[in-house]
């Protein structure tokens, strides 16, 4: 059975929220309702979707969020960072959660169900409607989300905490945010999405998220996905960079049952430059998925990619990482790495670093490792009467370790090697260390 | 405590150790010198369990247990500590866990229960201000962009955290400054007590001026050849080692 039979169920469960919002909001979900209507879910034989089947996910039924109470919940998964912070619960901004404190001037964080019509020359600039089936069923039937609307060298100095919390429904929840970052000239603010659910949450979130940077604008954004083992995950990540930009991406992607993100970067002029810093952990049968397109399409642009798998049980897990230099983009340098660690004989990785130069003068490289723990490392522990699993233990948290330690905010970093920790294997033993 | 007999090791086919004998005294402090390409360093790593050495005959025992027999962190709980002539580093692994889940296992041997974090944190803040080293050593990774003289500082705090029964030391003084030198043997020296034993390999008497040996022994192609105290360092840093081989060729 194919999945196109499935699209008209997926638009009939979305139809109610497409006629939301103000007119110009109704003809946009409209088109994108139609470009639903004919892209329908990706299915396999797609090149960027081979690994990752959605047929269980596309059978499902879904139904809209409506406004619960779980501030308990909300608490038990917060990361309590410091600074604003906004809260959805499944999916729907909750006011009573969040505190947008003292914005300096020239900053704007809006909900956006609220304020759709701030949002009107923003929405949809970033992201393509048919980058994915999944792109378009968001554009037709966003339900919330956030507007970050940084002006002319505003600075942000604390970061936006977004979580979203997903509860336990009869009924599983199709959650489908929309985060819109727009950062003017020298703009520079840290945003992060954090991802959670209760124990027995079985939603589905459809995420997507543009990042608009002008000139020298610096975005820090941390994607952190802690779902619960029930739910499904597809989020993607588009970003559009000018002259001398900076953009620095962590994805850490620890939870659900299948996860899928996409990050596309456009590297529109001279000295635009992101990094993108990956971690992923599986464990159990979950199959976590992590696609990123960087276009270089300007010259003396740079990119940075580095991203880290830790497989274990019968956990699949995907990277493919592409970079693509175009014609006449000279004088670029894209660095490229993805390493594995597999802990389980029925683990699997399936990776894929590629490059396509279409420039002469460019400095590139690209590599991707499926490894074994340092022998020598795994003595010097042992020597100190560390016994072998701890010190399996101490080495696959390091190799995690590399990409943690690059996370700056202090509750977030400590909070993110706790959870990585927990769900290495019981017997490294690690809880307690760390 | 340790007794070495008639061992004999071989690496890749090559045999290194050719029947060397060894005993230590709880209590003593001994150094092994000896030329470069000895065999110093296979003892020890033999002695630690370290792979790829295979030993053709003699046995080694520790408190009249089978060390061949013991898996290396077995060794190191037993109360037999190596302090590496080249400390690796180990990213993403930060001291303080090292220290912690090494205090632990051995705490975890002897039947006690894990160490409170603020005792630990006592404990270790006190041994590095022992071996003049920065808090921050602690959140950094194993000797990860270390100087050589701070990698071996930190083969000390181990030993310090750890208090081993039997502390084997290869060449903890190469690569050291005559500052870092006096802060390590320090720290070796404010170990010394009647219940635990001290071994040092070395190929300079220098250290031998701050850390005072009960007894020298010469170790040439795979043997002790010639055994003595304190002394000896003196004739060997006069005479250097050819007489003493020529004398055992005798
Ligand atoms: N892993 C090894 N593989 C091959 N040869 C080795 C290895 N380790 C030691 N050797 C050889 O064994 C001999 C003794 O080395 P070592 O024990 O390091 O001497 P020392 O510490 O006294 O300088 C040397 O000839 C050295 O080349
Ligand atoms: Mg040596």
């Amino acid at each position: 059975m194919s999945l196109s039979e499935y699209t008209d169920q997926w638009l009939s469960a979305v139809m109610p929220q497409v006629s939301e919002g103000p007119g110009w909001l109704t003809d946009l979900r409209q088109g994108a309702v139609e470009q639903f209507a004919t892209q329908g879910l990706p299915h396999a034989r797609l090149e960027n979707w081979k690994y990752t089947d959605v047929k269980a996910l596309a059978k499902r039924d879904f139904s809209l969020p409506k406004k619960v109470d779980a501030a308990e919940l909300v608490a038990e998964k917060s990361l309590g960072v410091q600074g604003l912070r906004l809260v959805f619960v499944d999916g729907l901004f909750s006011p009573e959660l969040s505190d947008l404190g003292d914005l300096p001037k020239g900053v704007n964080v809006l909900p956006l169900a609220d304020n759709a019509n701030a949002a009107k020359t923003v929405l949809g600039q970033v992201a393509a409607a048919n980058f994915s089936g999944f792109t378009a069923l968001n554009l037709a039937s966003w339900q919330d989300g956030v507007l970050i609307d940084l002006a002319n060298n505003a600075v942000l100095e604390q970061p936006v905490y977004l979580q979203f919390v997903s509860t336990a429904q009869e009924n599983a929840v199709l959650i489908q945010p929309r985060i819109l970052i727009k950062a003017g000239v020298h703009a520079q603010a840290t945003v992060i999405e954090h991802y959670s659910g209760a124990e027995e949450a079985a939603s589905f979130s459809n995420v997507v998220t543009e990042v608009d940077l002008a000139d020298g604008a610096r975005i820090t954004h941390y994607k952190l996905q802690q779902e619960s083992a029930k739910q499904y995950h597809v989020a993607s990540l588009h970003v559009q960079q000018q002259r001398d930009s900076r953009f620095t991406s962590h994805n850490i992607c620890l939870g659900g049952k299948l996860a899928r993100q996409d990050i596309q970067v456009e590297l529109n002029a001279e000295g635009a430059e992101v990094y993108l810093d990956g971690l992923y952990l599986g464990n159990g049968r979950q199959h976590l998925d992590n696609h990123t397109l960087v276009n270089h399409n300007a010259p003396h642009t740079n990119s940075n990619e580095d991203y880290k798998g830790i497989l274990n049980d019968r956990s699949r897990g995907v990277f493919n990482g592409r970079a693509v230099v175009h014609r006449n983009a000279q004088k670029i340098e894209a660095h490229q790495s993805n390493a594995n660690l597999l802990l389980s004989d029925k683990a699997e990785i399936d990776t894929k670093p590629e490059l396509e130069i279409y420039a002469d003068d460019v400095k590139c490289s690209h590599g991707s490792t499926t490894g074994q723990l340092d022998e020598s490392a795994l003595f010097a522990l042992r020597s100190r009467g560390i016994d072998e699993a701890m010190a399996r233990g101490l080495l696959t948290l390091a190799f995690a370790n590399e990409v943690i330690d690059r996370i700056e905010i202090p509750e977030v970093h400590d909070q993110i090697e706790e959870a990585v920790a927990g769900r290495l294997p019981e017997k490294f033993n690690l809880k307690g260390l760390v | 405590m340790l007794e070495v007999k008639d061992l004999r090791v071989s690496v890749e086919d090559k045999e290194i150790l050719k029947g060397l004998n060894l005993t230590i005294n709880p209590g003593e402090v001994h150094a092994i010198m000896g030329p470069n390409g000895a065999g110093k360093s296979t003892l020890s790593a033999v002695i630690a369990g370290r792979d790829g050495y295979e030993v053709t005959a003699g046995s080694i025992t520790f408190e009249g247990e089978n060390v061949l027999e013991m898996e290396i962190e077995e060794r190191a709980r037993a109360g037999m500590l190596l302090g590496f002539q080249y400390p690796v580093e180990i990213p993403g692994v930060k001291n303080v866990y090292l220290l912690k889940a090494a205090l632990n296992a051995k705490r975890k041997h002897l039947g006690l229960p894990e160490i409170e974090a603020p005792e630990f944190m006592k404990l270790v803040r006190e041994k590095l201000q022992f071996m003049k080293m920065d808090n921050s050593f602690l959140h950094r990774s194993v000797n990860e962009g270390f100087s050589g003289g701070e990698k071996k500082r930190n083969e000390i705090l181990q030993m310090l955290t750890l208090e081993p029964k039997l502390a084997l030391l290869d060449e903890i003084d190469s690569g050291l400054d005559i500052d870092a030198l006096k802060v390590v043997s320090e720290g070796v020296n404010s170990l010394r007590d009647a219940g635990r034993s001290i071994v040092m390999v070395t190929h300079y008497q220098r250290l031998l001026d701050y850390i005072v040996p009960d007894h020298i022994h010469v170790l040439s192609d795979g043997k002790i050849i010639k055994s003595g105290d304190k002394s000896l360092a003196l004739e060997l840093e006069k005479r250097g080692y050819d007489w003493v081989i020529e004398e055992a060729a005798q």
